[in-house]
Order: C-alpha cells, then sequence, then structure tokens
C-alpha cells in the first residue's frame, strides 16, 4: 500500500465523518492560534519596550542619587542620602570627554494657569540639552535656550495636550502664563509624540532648571540624563560620573548610575520570560488538543471496528492499518494546525487594528514551535488508537454488525 | 489443496475451556464446492475463520496448497489472505463511505497496484457481475443483492484459489439470494475452490460436498449422490 494510497484512504475516513473532523479540527486549530497569539502579544511588549527605550536615543545614562548597592556598612535606602545630587555636579559631568550631554532633570508638580483656566501639571526642569538627549520634537516655536543652567529664566515649553487644554485652539506662543506664583513665557510647543517610558510628553511643562529648582525650593536634582559621545563609550562614561561624583562627595559613592542597556536587557530578559510562561500555558491547550486527537481516534477505531475486521480479510497487515490510522491523526493535526495559523495570523490583522500603535508579531520561533508541537501531539496521542486498531482480532471485529 | 489435521481451538470464557473445535481433520480439493452446515455454536464458523487465517488453531496443522501455515507470522498470513483467499460475508462489510468501485478496488491498493493497471480490472470486474452502471454508487445506495455482488467482486479481484462464504445468501431474499449463488458457482466452475457456510439446507445440497457439524467435530461429510456416514 502505498504512501498516497494511504492518505487518500485516510482522507476519505475523515471526511466521511465530518461534524467530528471539524471539531477536532477547531481544537488543533485553537490550540496553535493560542500559542501564537499569546506569544506574539509578549514580543509585542518586548518590542514595545524596545522601541520606547531606543527612542530616548541609543547610549544614555541615568545618575540617580542614592546608592542600590549594599556592599558594606549599613544599608542606605534608595534615594536616601545626606548629599543631595546637585546642579553643580551635574556641570561638573560636562567636561568629561567620553559625555556628550548632560540634561539634569527636577520634576514637580504644581499649578499652571492663564486667563482663569487652572491645571495641576508636571513640571519638569531642565536644560536646552535635554532636547536631544531625549530626542524631543517641537511643534512649534523653539525649545529652551542655551545658557547658563545656573540662571533661571522665565520661559516655557508646553506639551501639545496642555496647549490644547488651555490654549485651545487659539495662539500659545509668547503668552504669559503662571507657574504656582511665577510668571513663564511660553516660547515652545512640543510636537505629539506620544509616550516616552511612562512620561507622558503632551502633559508637561518644561521650564529651565534653575526656575523649577527656586519654584520648588531645593537645590536637588531628581535625576541626572547623560548621553555618551558614542556607544562604545558608555561604559567609559559611567565611570567617569562616579568618579566625579565621589570626587565632589568627599569620597562617597552616594550616586546610582543606570545605563540604558542594563534597562533594556532587564526588561528584555523578563519580558521574554514572560512570553516563554504564556507559550508554555497556551502549549496546555495544545496537549488538550492532543488527547482529544487520541479520544477521537479511539471511538473512530471502535466504530469502525468491522471496517478494520474487513481490511484485515482483504489482506491488510497489522502495520498497514497501523499506518491507516497514524496517517488519520497526522492529517488532523497537520490540518488543525494550519487553521491555527490562518486563526492566528486573522488574529493578529484584528489586534493590529484595534491597536495601531502596538507592535504585535508572531515570532518565527512560535510558529515552527506550534505547528511541531501540534504535529507531535497528533501523532504521539494517535499511536495508542492506532496500535488498537492494529491489534484487532479480524474475528470479533467481523462478528459486529 | 488444503489439508488440516488435528485441529483443535479452545477459547477460554471465564474459567471454563470451550471446544469450539474439536480434533477436526479435513483434506479438500483443488476447484471443490463445500458446504458446511451445523447449528449455531457447532463450530462452523470457527472452521471458516482457521480455514480463512482469519483465526488460528489452538493445535493441530494447518497445510495451504502443500504450504505449511499454521506458524506463519501475522503478515505472511494477511498476505496469504490478501493473494490466495476472498471472502464473501453475510452481512457484505462493505465499507459505507467508498463507492462500489473503491470498494473492490480495496485489495488492489492494499497490494500496493499501481492505479493504471488497477481501475480497468475494478472496471472488467463489476462488469462481468453486471455492476457496470452502479460502479459510482455507494453501499447505502445498492440494494442488498447489489451490495452481495460488490463484496464478491472484491473478493475474486485477487484471483484467489479459494473463497470462503459465510452464509452469503442469509441477508438476502430468495431472488437475489440465487443470483449470489449462481455467481459463486460460476466462480467454483472456472476452477475457484468455494466454501460456503449456511443454514439453508437446500443451498447445503447444491454442493458437491457437505459436512455437517456439531460441537465442534465434523458429523457427516457427504459426497453428492452417494452419502457416507
Amino acid at each position: 500500500m502505498k504512501a498516497g494510497n494511504i492518505f487518500v484512504f485516510s482522507m476519505r475516513a475523515l471526511s466521511g465523518y465530518p461534524a467530528r473532523t471539524l471539531l477536532v479540527l477547531l481544537a488543533m486549530a485553537i490550540g496553535v492560534a493560542s500559542v501564537m497569539l499569546l506569544t506574539s502579544l509578549g514580543e509585542g511588549a518586548r518590542r514595545y519596550v524596545n522601541r520606547e527605550f531606543t527612542s530616548l536615543g541609543t547610549h544614555i545614562l541615568f545618575v540617580l542619587p542614592g546608592r542600590s548597592e549594599t556592599t558594606g556598612g549599613p544599608p542606605p535606602l534608595l534615594g536616601q542620602t545626606p548629599r543631595d545630587l546637585t546642579l553643580e555636579d551635574a556641570l561638573a559631568l560636562t567636561r568629561n570627554p567620553s559625555i556628550a550631554k548632560v540634561g539634569p532633570i527636577v520634576v514637580g508638580s504644581a499649578p499652571v494657569s492663564w486667563n482663569g483656566k487652572d491645571r495641576e501639571v508636571t513640571i519638569l526642569g531642565t536644560t536646552a540639552d535635554m532636547f536631544e538627549i531625549r530626542q524631543l520634537a517641537m511643534g512649534q516655536g523653539r525649545f529652551l535656550p542655551v545658557q547658563d543652567p545656573s540662571i533661571g529664566t522665565g520661559v516655557a515649553v508646553i506639551g501639545h495636550k496642555i496647549k490644547t487644554e488651555i490654549f485651545g485652539n487659539g495662539s500659545a506662543l509668547g503668552e504669559w502664563i503662571r507657574i504656582q506664583d511665577r510668571r513663564f513665557r511660553v516660547i515652545g510647543i512640543l510636537a505629539p509624540k506620544g509616550q516616552s517610558i511612562g512620561l507622558d510628553m503632551g502633559d508637561l511643562v518644561i521650564i529651565p532648571v534653575a526656575s523649577a529648582q527656586s519654584l520648588f525650593n531645593t537645590s536637588a536634582l531628581f535625576r541626572i540624563m547623560i548621553e555618551a559621545k558614542h556607544r562604545d563609550d558608555i561604559q567609559e562614561a559611567k565611570e567617569a560620573v562616579l568618579k566625579t561624583i565621589r570626587e565632589r562627595h568627599d569620597g562617597e559613592d552616594d550616586i546610582t548610575v543606570i545605563t540604558q542597556d542594563a534597562i533594556l536587557s532587564t526588561f528584555d530578559r523578563i519580558l521574554t520570560a514572560l512570553t516563554l510562561t504564556v507559550a508554555g500555558i497556551a502549549a496546555i491547550s495544545l496537549a488538550v488538543a492532543g488527547i482529544l486527537i487520541m479520544n477521537v481516534m479511539l471511538i473512530s477505531v471502535s466504530q469502525r471496528k468491522s471496517e478494520i475486521g474487513l481490511l484485515k480479510a482483504v489482506g491488510a497487515t497489522g502495520s498497514q492499518v497501523l499506518r491507516v490510522f497514524l496517517t488519520e491523526a497526522a492529517i488532523l493535526s497537520m490540518t488543525g494546525a494550519i487553521l491555527g495559523l490562518v486563526l492566528a495570523y486573522s488574529g493578529l490583522g484584528v489586534i493590529l487594528r484595534l491597536f495601531p500603535d502596538f507592535p504585535v508579531h508572531i515570532p518565527a520561533w512560535s510558529v515552527l514551535a506550534s505547528v511541531f508541537t501540534a504535529q507531535l501531539t497528533g501523532i504521539l496521542f494517535g499511536v495508542l488508537p492506532a496500535r488498537r486498531a492494529a491489534a484487532l482480532d479480524p474475528v470479533q471485529a467481523l462478528s459486529r454488525r | 489443496m488444503i489439508r488440516l489435521s488435528h485441529i483443535h481451538r479452545i477459547f477460554k470464557v471465564g474459567e471454563e475451556e470451550v471446544y469450539a473445535l474439536k480434533d477436526v481433520s479435513l483434506e479438500l480439493s483443488s476447484g471443490d464446492y463445500i458446504s458446511v452446515m451445523g447449528p449455531s455454536g457447532s463450530g462452523k464458523s470457527t472452521l471458516l475463520n482457521i480455514l480463512g487465517l482469519l483465526d488460528r488453531p489452538t493445535s493441530g496443522t494447518y497445510e495451504f496448497e502443500k504450504d505449511d501455515i499454521t506458524s506463519l507470522s501475522n503478515q505472511d498470513q494477511a498476505l496469504v489472505r490478501r493473494n490466495r483467499i476472498g471472502f464473501v460475508f453475510q452481512f457484505f462489510h462493505l465499507i459505507p463511505r467508498l463507492t462500489a468501485a473503491e470498494n473492490v478496488e480495496l485489495p488492489l491498493i492494499l497490494a500496493g497496484m499501481d492505479p493504471r493497471e488497477r481501475k480497468p480490472r475494478v472496471a472488467e470486474a463489476l462488469d462481468v457481475l453486471g455492476l457496470k452502471d452502479r460502479a459510482k454508487h455507494r453501499p447505502d445506495q445498492l440494494s442488498g443483492g447489489q451490495r452481495q455482488r460488490v463484496a464478491i467482486a472484491r473478493a475474486t479481484i485477487m484471483r484467489p484459489s479459494l473463497i470462503l462464504a459465510d452464509e452469503p445468501t442469509g441477508n438476502l431474499d430468495r431472488h437475489s439470494g440465487s443470483d449470489v449463488v449462481e455467481i459463486l458457482e460460476n466462480l467454483n466452475r472456472s476452477g475457484i475452490t468455494l466454501i460456503i457456510v449456511t443454514h439453508d439446507p437446500a443451498l447445503g445440497e447444491r454442493a458437491r460436498r457437505s459436512i455437517v457439524m456439531t460441537d465442534g467435530s465434523i458429523l457427516a461429510d457427504h459426497r453428492q449422490g452417494n452419502p457416507s456416514p
């Protein structure tokens, strides 16, 4: 009996019981599709985080006050340190050759008002360098002017959401807004750029760092963002930052420097683990589909007893009967897997339509793995019923009417 | 052609041993026409199953065309069934989802024959049995007589030397039953050994040799015209 003939025979057998076949196919398809869709969501989350970080620029370091390592001495709580990170610390860093740009950051929340309208807004105090470090884009006007960072001037750059909420459709450029009790002139409006690692760039007001310090009455910086000259300089820049600050802080390492790479790779690890976990959970549904195939094949074997007996009577060997039933299981799982692929890709299309910004993507490995697993479970669970069919005693099989 | 010597077939039913066949020895010559009769449970079906290699005797030897086939593996016995034995059953045992032609084709497919060779052979077999215009019909679209003729076409498509028929007319009306018997007898006339198991004395007496069984043993073995105890 040739492979092609077995295939045709098995196909006829499957199409002879359409309801049963369709149900098994559906189960298999759902299993395969859920593996692929869930991994695509996990993979999408990973890509999303990746994209958010690279949108910041690729060689960024963050300097945070306080030490997150606890080597030696009583562990200081993160962020609690006798010495603040100051604007002078930030300016001292600019002199290092491996550092291209330094953006000190002061963050706070304050009421912003104009023409009787009042709104609580996140205020970001920084310098002109931040424009390039965060790769911002202007909608109108210009960013903070390049000037001595220690001088606070009354200028402000506002996010596009703030602009619409306070000024509506009118012009905002050149208008004077009041932040707390100080007056600032609007010199620029940020272009809508969406989220940037959790901070909504449309919903904030940017003012010079010195103005923010006096506004919030603090000399401490929230953090410093640093752009290294090159990707290769990141490690050197990190050491330079630690060294410079240690010198300025009486020989104490009381800051934490995080490179963007480190954050990125941490997220990457977390999200990859997440994706694999989710894929594992979805794989259970594949196993369930495999067991369903076994179940249906077992029913099929007992329903087709007389057919199997007949096949044996007309000279089918045990191994031929085995192959017929294994082929049926293989066809079921393969067709189910292909349907699953179709289902997954149409599901992906729906997700892309609903969330066009979310970079969902079915990774190649998940396609291969789910189709392969589907095949494997199908055949694995097909063995038992097929063996049962092959071992069937023809006399008993034929005595059934 | 066939020699059974001291065949026993014992079934275990719970603790009890049931003798389906008790020391049966039988010699059948090539081209013979034999009927096997007897009440239910007399062992005639078991005898047929053993002759057809669907069952193995508990002891004794079975020679088929001078080969001892008692000890052949399942695989080799399947080949003997495929090439040398044709079965006709009371309940036809056609595969319901396949057409008449496909049912007839089945043994050829199992034998791995080329489709170009298969098709004309199937068409010819159906033609001989007057089923030419029924080739594309499924069993449920055929009458009982037609179904049995399809089954006979399937049994003969491999050109076997032995045909085993288990109550071939048991499920047919008188008219199509006698049709089927005629077809089988014609096959016998062309040289194929024919063994029919039946309850029907009228059918049993048509055979040139008729064997009567009770309780797993051969009670009588008549040659037509000269009965012998």
